[in-house]
């Protein structure tokens, strides 16, 4: 065969790679942009006092996030309490039964949970929580957050268990130790770093979510330590005081977006690092 | 012979409570589902014995006489999501095509693929946040440039910056897919004299194209989803929407901008039946998403 | 009168620093199949990889030194113009899996986006299936997907898609250590009847095989070329220890 329009197909060939290379950069622009724009705006907001006050009213300069910060704090703890248990728990079962009708359906019903949005979960707390307590609180806000969790803690330990080999187990139960042992004893510390990666990125998630929370958690203008009562929580301060008229509040904004960015950046590094260090070679 | 001094009685009962407890533990989540289920059907009855099925094809949605219509917020979230997927389709392929294929290893690859899993990881609201105060008053000075009325916010800035939230849930699968196109095929492509451009084209990409999809079908069901961002700059009217420019709702921003002003019950569950419609949308799609993800996986 | 297909001139080619082909010079007669031999690692593949310029796609690796295609220098030419005349049959057969066995055949053309009409795509899916041994039994079923062919139809099938394209040499790079004996002994008539219209190179480990289909028998060691000549002469009265080593099994 005579070669075909040689010059034609070598130009075509390198302006194919050229274009992918130019969005691929183009998509991680996004980042970039985000990154430092809130950066530039946000940074001069830091200082102690940011962390330590509460918002004060319009008007008044200064003013932190500290009850922000204080909600956030007791919305993953109450998020995350049953739902680790809970998600490690059925995600050893759906290891250890790889088939059957319960497995099934249990893993169905991850998929499902995982792919709701986020604030149809907020619309269950609210008629699970907020209507038989006949007010907001930041119960109804952590349970939101925890059935967010749950799927993700779920497929994570699931993932990691399958990954741990045979052969392990049977070295257990050769020394003659019970099975239940065997798997809390040994498969699930083998398994450690995975499920820790899992449930640390469902913490980074669960701490940026706001829709879940606007009927829920609710939101409060002061410090609550009070989990039936409302709290305000760090995402949704960001929500409320960037879309205000006021340009002090959008400063404030700017600082928290920061605080939060941060933390999740800090999170994923932190999660990287347990990967590093726990993670067990087979 | 002395006894072993590890010798215990076989403990029967933990391992039948620890057998009992991880099933309870499964069980306990196909039970969440349906309780998620039933809970958003009934919650919504008053809205749905109103309406019936009306309600998907009413277009006004006024509050205050009690009519409640879905079509607004049912096309502001189709309109939303399949421009944000048209704009996003050509970017994730992209960066999949990179990873996968010109870039397997090596540090481009790696950041890349990091910068791509930490765009993941922004909330929401700060998307929206950054969108409000940068994208918008962009799109502002482009609509006075054309001459179109100067919104800002509406259902092309809000598909823009879907689309870029959405980038990463489509291109994740694809670049897995496509470096895992065994290399004797692209071996024999190459020895029948292809560029390197045809063999990514016509043998690559179709033999990854199950892959793709699933990445694709993920990002249409994130982006269905999403509210906060939306929510921030989709311009809140409760009208059809009546050109891209100009402002809407999305099924999940109306229940975020208004369920906290409802107080009659019927405006509650109407806004309950839209949360119906948005789980059962959503669910779906995730479903014959995961349904190709096995596929993939086992035919490969 | 034959002339010269194919020559090298002191080639030699290189992973990073490692030499693995250490300055052959070869001369191959058109119309006849040549089998390249020697012990694993010796660098068998590679050579064959240096004529249809594949060996320069793995990272790092290079060549120096001549390759004449007649009188065309093929490291002056464009890569893709030279594997759409010297075409390539692989160890583990690799037809396309998501395309038909018709789409299979002719895909030298469809991925360099040339467009056939009907009739010269079917003429030339019936010309070269007939040409690789496997007209009669799919003829019915040009529909079907590649992989649904047991082995030795897979490798016939991806020797007719070679030879759809046309070239002056086809390169076989161990083509039966993967089928089983029937298989192999329908592909081995095949070379033998292929060599009147394509020049056919040959990788073996198999002593008993090169016996059989090859005209002249090249013999590597350690990259370098140790003997080249007519086959009955180089099985029986090899002219280096070394050739004789191997063909008695004495290097692996």
């Amino acid at each position: 065969m005579r070669p075909y329009r040689l010059r034609l197909r070598a130009t075509k060939d390198n302006g194919f790679k050229g274009l992918v290379f130019v969005m691929s950069f183009l998509s991680m622009a996004p980042l970039a942009l985000i990154l430092f724009y809130i950066a530039k705006q946000g940074l001069s907001s830091l200082s102690w006092g940011f962390f330590l006050e509460i918002p004060k009213p319009v008007g008044a300069q200064g003013g932190g996030i500290a009850n922000a910060l204080v909600g956030t704090f007791l919305l993953v703890v109450i998020a995350a309490l049953p739902s680790i248990p809970l998600g490690i728990g059925a995600g050893i079962f759906l290891s250890e039964h790889r088939e059957g009708a319960i497995s099934y359906w249990a893993r169905l019903a991850v998929e499902v949970l995982q792919g709701t949005p986020s604030i149809v979960l907020g619309l269950i707390a609210y008629m699970w929580v907020v209507v038989p307590m006949g007010g907001f609180s930041a119960l109804s806000g952590g349970i939101a957050l925890g059935i967010m969790m749950l799927p993700m803690i779920i497929k994570a330990t699931e993932e990691t268990l399958n990954l741990v080999p045979y052969a392990l187990k049977e070295a257990s139960l050769a020394l003659g130790v019970p099975y239940y042992r065997t798997i809390l004893r040994v498969v699930l510390p083998a398994g450690m770093s995975g499920i820790m990666t899992g449930i640390l990125i469902s913490v980074a998630r669960i701490a940026g979510e706001t829709a879940p929370l606007l009927f829920t958690a609710f939101g409060n203008a002061f410090m609550n330590w009070d989990v039936a009562k409302p709290v305000n929580a760090l995402p949704m301060l960001i929500y409320n005081y960037a879309t205000s008229p006021y340009p002090e509040w959008h400063r404030i904004a700017w600082g928290a977006a920061c605080v939060l960015v941060g933390f999740i950046l800090l999170l994923n590094l932190f999660v990287r690092m347990v990967i590093r260090r726990w993670k067990v070679q087979f | 012979m002395a006894p072993r001094p590890y010798e215990r009685p076989s403990p029967r009962w933990q391992e039948a409570a620890f057998q009992k407890g991880i099933l309870l533990a499964a069980l306990a989540i196909v039970a969440l589902l349906g309780a998620v289920f039933l809970s958003l059907l009934f919650h919504s009855k008053p809205s749905l014995l109103a309406f019936g099925a009306s309600f998907l094809f009413e277009k006004t949605w006024d509050p205050v006489s009690g009519t409640f219509g879905a079509i607004p917020f049912l096309l502001g979230t189709l309109l939303t999501s399949f421009l944000a997927l048209a704009i996003c389709v050509p970017f994730a392929l992209a960066i999949s095509i990179f990873v996968g294929e010109y870039f397997r290893s090596g540090m481009l690859s790696s950041l890349v693929k990091n910068v791509t899993e930490l765009l993941a990881g922004i909330p929401s609201v700060i998307y929206g946040f950054w969108a409000l105060f940068v994208l918008v008053p962009i799109i502002r000075s482009i609509q006075m440039k054309l001459g179109i009325f100067p919104y800002g916010v509406g259902i092309l800035t809000a598909s823009i910056i879907l689309a870029v939230m959405i980038i990463p849930y489509a291109a994740s699968m694809g670049g897995e897919v496509i470096s895992l196109v065994p290399s004797d095929i692209k071996e024999a492509a190459y020895s029948l004299g292809a560029t390197r451009q045809e063999i990514i084209t016509k043998v690559i990409l179709p033999y990854s194209r199950s892959g793709i999809l699933a990445g694709i079908l993920l990002a249409l069901g994130r982006a269905l989803g999403e509210t906060m961002a939306v929510t921030m700059v989709i311009g809140n009217s409760n009208l059809l929407p009546s050109s891209l420019f100009g402002p809407g709702n999305t099924m999940a921003s109306i229940i975020a901008n208004e369920f906290t002003e409802a107080t009659a019950t019927l405006y509650l569950s109407a806004l309950i039946e839209i949360g119906v419609v948005l789980f059962l949308v959503t669910t779906v799609i995730n479903i014959v998403g995961a349904y190709v993800v096995k596929k993939t996986s086992l035919g490969g | 009168m034959e002339g010269t297909v194919l020559k090298t001139v002191r080639l030699s080619a290189y992973y990073g620093d490692n030499c693995v082909i250490k300055t052959v010079d070869l001369a191959i007669p058109e119309s006849r199949v040549i089998a390249v031999m020697g012990p694993s690692g010796c660098g068998k593949s590679t050579l064959i990889r240096c004529f249809n310029r594949m060996h320069e796609l793995t990272p790092g690796a290079r060549v120096e030194g001549r390759v004449l295609l007649r009188e065309a220098d093929l490291y002056q030419m464009n890569p893709i113009a030279v594997r759409t005349r010297i075409g390539m049959v692989f160890q583990r057969p690799n037809p396309f899996p998501m395309m038909t066995i018709r789409d299979n055949v002719i895909a030298g053309y469809k991925l360099n986006g040339i467009r056939l009409d009907r009739a010269t795509r079917d003429g030339i899916v019936e010309t070269s299936l007939k040409r690789a041994a496997l007209w009669e039994e799919v003829k019915d079923h040009l529909g079907r997907k590649g992989p649904t062919l047991s082995g030795g139809q897979q490798q016939r099938l991806c020797i007719a898609r070679a030879l759809a394209v046309e070239p002056d040499i086809l390169l076989f790079d161990e083509p039966t250590s993967a089928l089983d004996p029937t298989a192999t002994a329908r592909i081995e008539a095949l070379m033998t009847e292929l060599k009147k219209s394509v020049s056919v190179i040959l990788v073996t480990h198999n002593v008993a095989q090169a016996g059989r289909v090859s005209d002249l028998i090249a013999f590597l060691h350690a990259g370098e070329l140790i003997e080249f000549g007519p086959r009955g002469q180089l099985l029986t009265t090899p002219k280096d220890r070394r050739t004789e080593a191997f063909l008695t099994g004495k290097l692996a």
